[in-house]
């Protein structure tokens, strides 16, 4: 497997420059005769096949919604980072790179990240251009507000519907290219296969999700901006349609699968409510800069949140981290609360849970300004939970909310298979072990925008590709291959639904590949899954047929890759033997309960290789540290 | 509590379809709407009953993919709700409740409770953007926005274009979703120099639909599960206005020209 990062040399502020003086370029002729597959219209497909279009390459985008504007990045909410120091609070480039290296516990790319924040300015304003309305001050200029794990005030908001906004902005743009005939849009449409063609990315299968109908489409290079695989824990923010598909069917084609344990649980959720639960809705991180988060002193207090007086109350990340208090970063937060509850000082049904409470913010600001600050957030809680949070405190718990690991890419965002490049949650580059807030948007878009447009170019100019189109031998095999598993499915006719296989793993996913994990919860969760994964095989029920919408069918090929992949994630998280940001091995742990990292053994990416019939080959890209000094992760 | 479904059921775009009778039974009150459908699909597809096909994704309210006509109002009885934010706290034990997919003639059904609403894309494709290539923007804060105005925008922008609008028209026009698009960058100053030409486009565009025409009942205002405002409405009929006397809008066959 080649693992060359290809990361230029030279100083680190100097390198993206150089790079970019030294990438080959397509004549503006040329690019025309390009084909570009684009799988994936959130932030980083949306903005990646714009940009492709608007350069003047022929492009074609697939997503499997009904229109592209419904990608799972319309439901981010806090906002968005960007170094603009227009707070004047001394933030820089620098800054912003190393509070993202520090909050993904040196488990990075330096090179990778420091360009994220270089270019996080131009997306600010790129996203003004295009109309995207920003909070702004009564003078007329973009309001900012903080996140966790930054000490500076740097996140650009629009309300509590940031990443709708972003969204929509890149949605227009793509929808102008295809008006204008540049982007050929397949909406309703799920990749099922990458074809390769003497070892390059050269199109996808993917099925008509309205008529069944399975078609091959050929092209120069695809880009996957497929999203995370959060859902393999079934329970998430994750909207329900977000899948490992895309990803781990190219990893089955020999792209590599970096860092597939790394996965961020969001500490401000709307607790479980019953065993129906289809989904778990975020509160947004922003509520942290308003809200205090605590839990009685005493074990089992069963009294409502009015009743305990402030001495009894433990605002435990005030307490343990006192300069970041409830910024504290959301790994650290969410284990704080889970030790909480494990501790037996959790409130709510169950005890799963804790208070965000607004009370004495609404006391010193008035209620009217923690309104406006977060109005559609309160009035989302009180639509599920039925409890007023002007009134009692809000109750929260983690729920698994984005994945860090991904698809490995060299620094120009290309797979070790040529052709295929990966963008946005989809590929593992730039939030190392954990991933602070705001800053997956930030990621999608300079992916999308400012890094893929150019890079890509780069391999086109140079790849030398023969002509191919779908009526290739390869194109006929991948579609034979997706319509049997297909046939598989509706043929097993056994006694469960889809659905309830999806919720067993995701309840061993849950309990064993977490918040905590533990060489023996893992090894059970290996022997686990396969059992799951042969019931399924055997049981599972499929009506209907192929030839029509049929959306258990959808769902069977997903939860069938999440029964493979979810195996994957926890033989990676057994391997790592050390605890790094989201990733906490109980049994590497400070006294004092801090992730206990090992950096002699553990500064690389772990890529997994996928072996027919055996066990996948664990490869290491390692990490080396030029420019900032390794160091233990503190927010006290 | 235990309620009773009437449900249009449709196997396909060309087939004709009917309401079916269903009972669901042990229904939590802090269930949503759309999780006592899965608990009722769940049910068919043991007894060897094909689900009901029903569109969600994010299931937060923001997506707009959620599309339920229930007891005859888009999204329910709740008001500035989704469906997929609905709680059956809002329904009653005993209570029937009849599901349909949208009614509109530019949103064919596709199967039982999903509908086609490609023709909203046409119309943000034909005009419904500011053009701004990638890497072509100056300094955000160079332009400046007073509060009011960004505010009033980001109202109209909050449209998740789930189509509430046109299935409680009586016309089934698309005058509100229209409508919030054309103010939204109609009161930015970047949205000034496609002004006049983006509401010709968007509005030509959705007359070549088979939306009908906007006649102020309203009822679109009190479905919109974003509180889209009908004066959006009085703006792009001004915008309109203005675009048509200045005639700068020979209409364009170029379509996303402008
Ligand atoms: C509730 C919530 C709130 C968040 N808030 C924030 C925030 O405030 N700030 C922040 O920075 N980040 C936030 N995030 C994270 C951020 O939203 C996501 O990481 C980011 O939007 C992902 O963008 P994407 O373009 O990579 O993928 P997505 O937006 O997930 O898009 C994936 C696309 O791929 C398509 N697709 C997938 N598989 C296939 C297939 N097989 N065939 C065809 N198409 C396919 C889908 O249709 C979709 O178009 C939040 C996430 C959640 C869940
Ligand atoms: S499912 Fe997304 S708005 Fe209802």
């Amino acid at each position: 497997m080649n693992l060359d990062a290809k990361v230029p040399g030279g100083p680190l502020a100097d390198k993206w420059d150089r790079h970019l003086a030294d990438l080959r370029l397509v004549s503006p002729a040329n690019k025309r005769k390009f084909h570009v597959i684009v799988v994936g219209s959130g932030l980083a497909g949306a903005s990646a096949a714009a940009s492709l279009a608007e350069l003047g390459y022929q492009v074609s985008c697939f997503c499997f919604q009904d229109s592209p504007r419904r990608a799972h990045s319309i439901a981010a909410q806090g906002g968005i980072n960007a170094a603009k120091n227009y707070q004047n609070d001394g933030d820089s480039t620098w800054r912003l790179f190393y509070d993202t290296i520090k909050g993904g516990d040196f488990r990075a790319r330096e090179a990778n990240v420091y360009r994220l924040a270089q270019v996080s300015a131009n997306i600010i304003d790129q996203c003004v251009a295009q109309g995207v309305p920003f909070a702004r001050e009564y003078g007329g200029m973009l309001a900012n507000r903080s996140f966790g794990g930054a000490q500076v005030s740097r996140t650009f908001y629009a309300r509590g519907q940031t990443g709708q906004q972003l969204l929509l902005g890149a949605y227009q743009a793509l929808e102008r290219m295809i008006g204008k005939g540049a982007v050929k849009m397949y909406s309703r449409h799920e990749m099922l296969e990458l074809v390769l063609v003497n070892g390059r990315a050269r199109g996808i299968v993917a099925r008509d999700l309205v008529t069944g109908e399975m078609e091959s489409f050929a092209g120069d290079a695809v880009v996957l901006a497929t999203g995370g695989y959060g859902n393999a824990f079934f329970l998430s923010t994750n909207a329900k349609g977000c899948n490992v598909t895309a990803a781990y069917r190219a990893y089955k084609k020999g792209a590599g699968f970096a860092n597939p344990c790394f996965t961020q649980i969001h500490p401000t959720c709307i607790p479980v409510s019953g065993d129906y639960q289809s989904k778990l809705t975020l509160m947004s991180e922003s509520l942290r800069n308003d809200g205090r988060v605590w839990v009685p002193k005493a074990h089992g207090d069963s009294r409502g949140p009015r009743d305990v007086p402030e001495s009894e109350r433990d605002y435990y990340l005030e307490r343990k981290y006192p300069s970041f208090g409830n910024l504290a970063p959301r790994d650290i937060a969410s284990r704080a609360a889970k030790e909480a509850c494990d501790d037996g000082r959790g409130v709510g049904p169950g005890g799963r849970g804790v208070y965000l409470d607004f009370s004495s913010s609404i006391e010193r600001l008035g209620e009217q300004a923690i309104r406006e600050r977060y109005g559609n957030l309160f009035e989302m809680y009180e639509r599920i939970t039925g409890e007023n949070p002007y009134r009692v405190p809000m109750r929260i718990y983690p729920a698994v909310h984005y994945t860090m690991g991904g698809l490995w890419v060299d620094y120009n965002l290309m797979s070790n298979l040529p052709g295929l490049h990966v963008v946005g949650e989809a590929n593992f580059s730039d939030h190392g072990a954990n991933r602070l807030g705001a800053s997956a948007l930030m990621q999608g878009l300079a992916d999308g925008y400012f890094i893929l447009p150019y890079t890509i170019g780069d391999y086109l100019a140079g790849a030398k590709l023969e002509k191919v189109d779908a009526t290739h031998a390869a194109f006929r095999e991948a579609e034979q291959r997706a319509s049997a598993q297909l046939n598989t499915f509706l043929s097993i006719n056994g006694k469960r639904s889809v659905d309830s296989f999806h919720k067993e793993l995701g309840h061993v996913m849950w309990n064993e590949c977490g918040m905590a994990r533990n060489r023996e919860g893992l090894q059970r969760a290996l022997k686990k899954i396969p059992e799951i994964r042969a019931e399924f095989w055997e049981n599972v029920k499929v009506l209907g047929s192929a030839e029509t919408l049929n959306q258990s069918l959808e769902k069977a090929g997903r939860v069938a890759d999440f029964l493979e992949f979810g195996e994957l994630m926890c033989q990676d998280a057994l391997q790592r033997e050390e605890s790094c940001g989201g990733h906490f091995r109980t049994e590497y742990q400070t006294p004092d309960g801090e992730a206990m990292r090992n950096d002699h053994d553990f500064t690389h990416v772990a890529i997994w290789e996928y072996q027919d019939g055996a066990a996948p080959v664990r490869h290491q890209e390692p990490l080396d540290f030029e420019f900032v000094k390794l160091a233990t992760r503190s927010y006290k | 509590m235990k309620l009773n479904l009437k449900i249009w059921r449709q196997p396909g775009p060309a087939a004709a379809g009917a309401m079916q009778s269903y009972v669901a039974n042990d229904v939590s009150e802090h269930m949503s709407f759309l999780e006592m459908l899965d608990v009722v699909n769940e049910e068919l597809q043991t007894k060897g009953e094909e689900p009901i096909a029903f569109d969600h994704d994010c299931r937060e309210g923001i997506c707009g993919t959620c599309s339920l006509m229930i007891n005859g109002t888009p999204h329910g009885p709740k008001r500035a709700t989704t469906t997929c934010q609905l709680h059956m706290r809002s329904f009653s034990d005993g209570d029937t409740i009849t599901i349909e997919p949208w009614r509109a003639k530019a949103f064919p059904v596709l199967r039982d409770l999903i509908v086609d609403r490609s023709p909203f894309d046409r119309i943000i494709a034909s005009g419904g953007f500011i053009s701004a290539p990638t890497g072509s923007a100056q300094d955000a804060n160079a332009i400046l926005v007073p509060k009011p105005d960004s505010d009033l925008a980001m109202d109209a922008a909050a449209c998740i274009g789930c189509g509430a609008c046109v299935a409680a028209c009586p016309n089934s026009s698309a005058m509100l979703f229209t409508s919030a698009k054309v103010a939204h960058l109609g009161l930015l100053p970047q949205g000034q120099p496609e002004r006049d030409q983006r509401v010709l486009s968007m509005v030509h565009q959705m007359d070549l639909e088979e939306f009908g025409g906007c006649t102020l009942f309203a009822e679109c205002e009190d479905a919109c599960p974003k509180e889209i405002s009908v004066e959006n409405i009085a703006r792009l009929n001004r915008d309109l206005i203005r675009a048509t006397v200045r005639d700068r809008g020979q209409v364009h066959v170029e379509s996303g020209a402008g």
